[in-house]
């Protein structure tokens, strides 16, 4: 399979030489079209290892390769969703989803003449969340996972080859971020997109990746790498079974003398 | 009262019809001048020291022709000063907003200017410009541009990082990141502040035309004080007070039309 995102014995320190090496030795690939996801004790690096992976940190040493080129500046290729929905509460939700294309450089120029097709694109992306209708009401007028179903749409309007996801479940409820495990790995399964879930949660990590890395603590690297075996599609009822409580269960063992040794 | 619980017929008595929330600015400003003449009775107080507002409602008759046009005089000598601060707020916010070098630079320099008192301004403003409206406009101006600029640049300061990464990341140039977020999100400061430069406009063109002007409600009062007209100079202040709260009045309507989605939890409801 080739490698979408290549990250190459990486440091990356903030504040100047004398500063907090964030992740030191980062080592990982993800596949075309794979599903990662990132888990590891808080402040391990994971929003530093979300920011070298779209150019928004350039690291001070190894190589960060996306899309077979080096990241040297900010790559329009991505897609990025929060925790934080950040909607601007100004726009309408469809016009929130239409931002990214008031930006990347491919779709600012054409928006004004092709926004029929656009906005028909936003309509049928709000359709896939399971927000139909909704486009016209301002966020505010949406609960919190419409806000995240929202976002999600947001992240994938200028049709990203990479989505980057930072705990995007993290503030809801349990069974609304159950439903939005759902609609991702269904958008991941119909859009064939490649995804980089960084996430506290490890049975969301074990429900949706294909692939987890288990970082360590401060400054993070890779400790581990699993392959998840079930086959997709996944059913939620899988979190039931053996197998998988049992990758729970290791990846639970791991972080957690991960943060001993830390 | 107890009249009014103990009845059980659907129709409502008077005292439960009344809006008293709408009602309420009314009937406390009505108050005021009732306690007011009160007192003035009560005290037997001369009109040389404090006139009872009928005595003031008396003068505001008698020289109507005076006050209305000093009255227009300071409201036009204000607007303009606080026009004028509106646009150079705006662009001064939005200037010392763009970058953290120019907010650290320029900050300082904003404070310490504001520091300074700008009555004391006014006397060299009297040596460039004469007297006149000129320096009541602009002692409106530098009084007024202050709250602007300090909360334009404080909504462009504070976007959320996670806003500014998800553009950033798409390639968002500063000039983007400012047009579609910044200047939209400062909006409701800039509003905002413009009630409160409204209000200290008032007071600087007043200051000034107090000092040195042959116009206006500010040398009204001050040539009815070397007179000894009270009863004149309280309607001059009475005037002052109608004319800050309709243009406060103003800057509220405009702030609620521009910036609704602002204030979304009164108007979900």
């Amino acid at each position: 399979m080739p490698h979408l995102v290549t990250i190459d014995n990486v440091d990356m320190r903030y504040g100047g030489a004398a500063g907090t090496l964030a992740v030191s030795g980062l080592t990982m690939k993800v596949g075309k079209g794979e599903f990662a996801a990132v888990v590891g004790p808080s402040g391990c690096g994971k929003s530093t290892l979300m920011k070298l992976v779209t150019g928004l940190h350039i690291p001070q040493s190894g190589v960060v390769i996306v899309a077979d080129k080096q990241v040297t500046k900010p790559v329009s290729i991505v897609g990025m969703a929060f925790q934080n929905p950040t909607m601007l509460p100004w726009r309408t939700t469809l016009d929130n989803i239409l931002l990214p294309l008031e930006i990347v450089e491919r779709h600012r120029h054409r928006l004004r003449t092709n926004k029929k097709e656009y906005v028909e694109k936003a309509e049928h992306l709000l359709e896939t969340v399971g927000l139909k209708g909704f486009g016209s009401k301002f966020p505010w007028q949406l609960s919190g996972g419409m806000q995240q179903r929202a976002n999600l749409c947001r992240a994938l309007i200028h049709e990203p080859e990479l989505l980057m996801l930072d705990e995007p479940f993290g503030a809801l409820d349990a069974f609304t971020r159950e439903e939005l495990w759902c609609v991702i790995r269904d958008l991941h399964a119909a859009q064939g997109v490649t995804i980089i879930l960084v996430t506290h949660d490890l049975r969301e990590a074990t429900f949706l990746a294909d692939r987890i890395f288990v970082m360590s603590a401060r400054p993070g690297k890779v400790l581990k790498e699993h392959a998840v075996p079930f086959a997709r599609p996944r059913d939620l009822e899988v979190m039931y079974e053996k197998a998988f409580n049992d990758m729970v269960h290791e990846l639970h063992g791991e972080i957690a003398s991960a943060r001993v040794v830390a | 009262m107890s009249a009014v619980t103990e009845n059980t017929t659907p129709v409502k008595p008077l005292a439960q019809r009344i809006n008293w929330v709408k009602l309420a600015p009314w009937l406390y400003t009505i108050g005021l001048f009732v306690a007011w003449e009160l007192l003035v009775i009560a005290l037997q107080t001369p009109p040389t020291i404090l006139p009872a507002p009928s005595r003031v409602f008396q003068a505001i008759v008698q020289y109507w022709s005076p006050i209305w046009k000093n009255s227009l005089q300071t409201l036009y000598t204000t607007t303009v000063g606080f026009a004028i601060a509106v646009v150079a707020g705006l662009a001064i916010g939005l200037f010392i907003g763009w970058s953290k070098a120019i907010y650290a630079g320029l900050y300082p320099l904003m404070i310490g200017f504001n520091a300074i008192p700008k009555v004391a301004l006014v006397p060299i403003l009297v040596i460039w410009f004469g007297i006149g409206a000129v320096p009541a406009i602009l002692t409106a101006f530098l009084i007024s541009f202050f709250p602007i600029v300090v909360n334009v640049a404080t909504g462009l300061a504070t976007i959320e990082p996670e806003t500014e990464d998800v553009l950033r990341a798409l390639g968002a140039k500063k000039l983007d990141i400012m047009l579609k977020v910044g200047i939209p999100r400062s909006m409701p400061y800039f509003f905002g502040s413009l009630k409160v430069a409204i209000t200290l406009a008032f007071v600087g063109s007043v200051v000034s035309e107090t000092v040195a002007s042959n116009y206006g409600l500010g040398n009204m009062m001050s040539s009815a004080q070397s007179q000894f007209n009270v009863p004149l100079v309280f309607a001059g202040l009475l005037m002052l007070a109608v004319e800050g709260i309709a243009m406060y009045a103003l800057m509220a309507w405009i702030e609620m039309r521009m910036t609704g989605w602002a204030h979304r939890s009164t108007m979900s409801q």
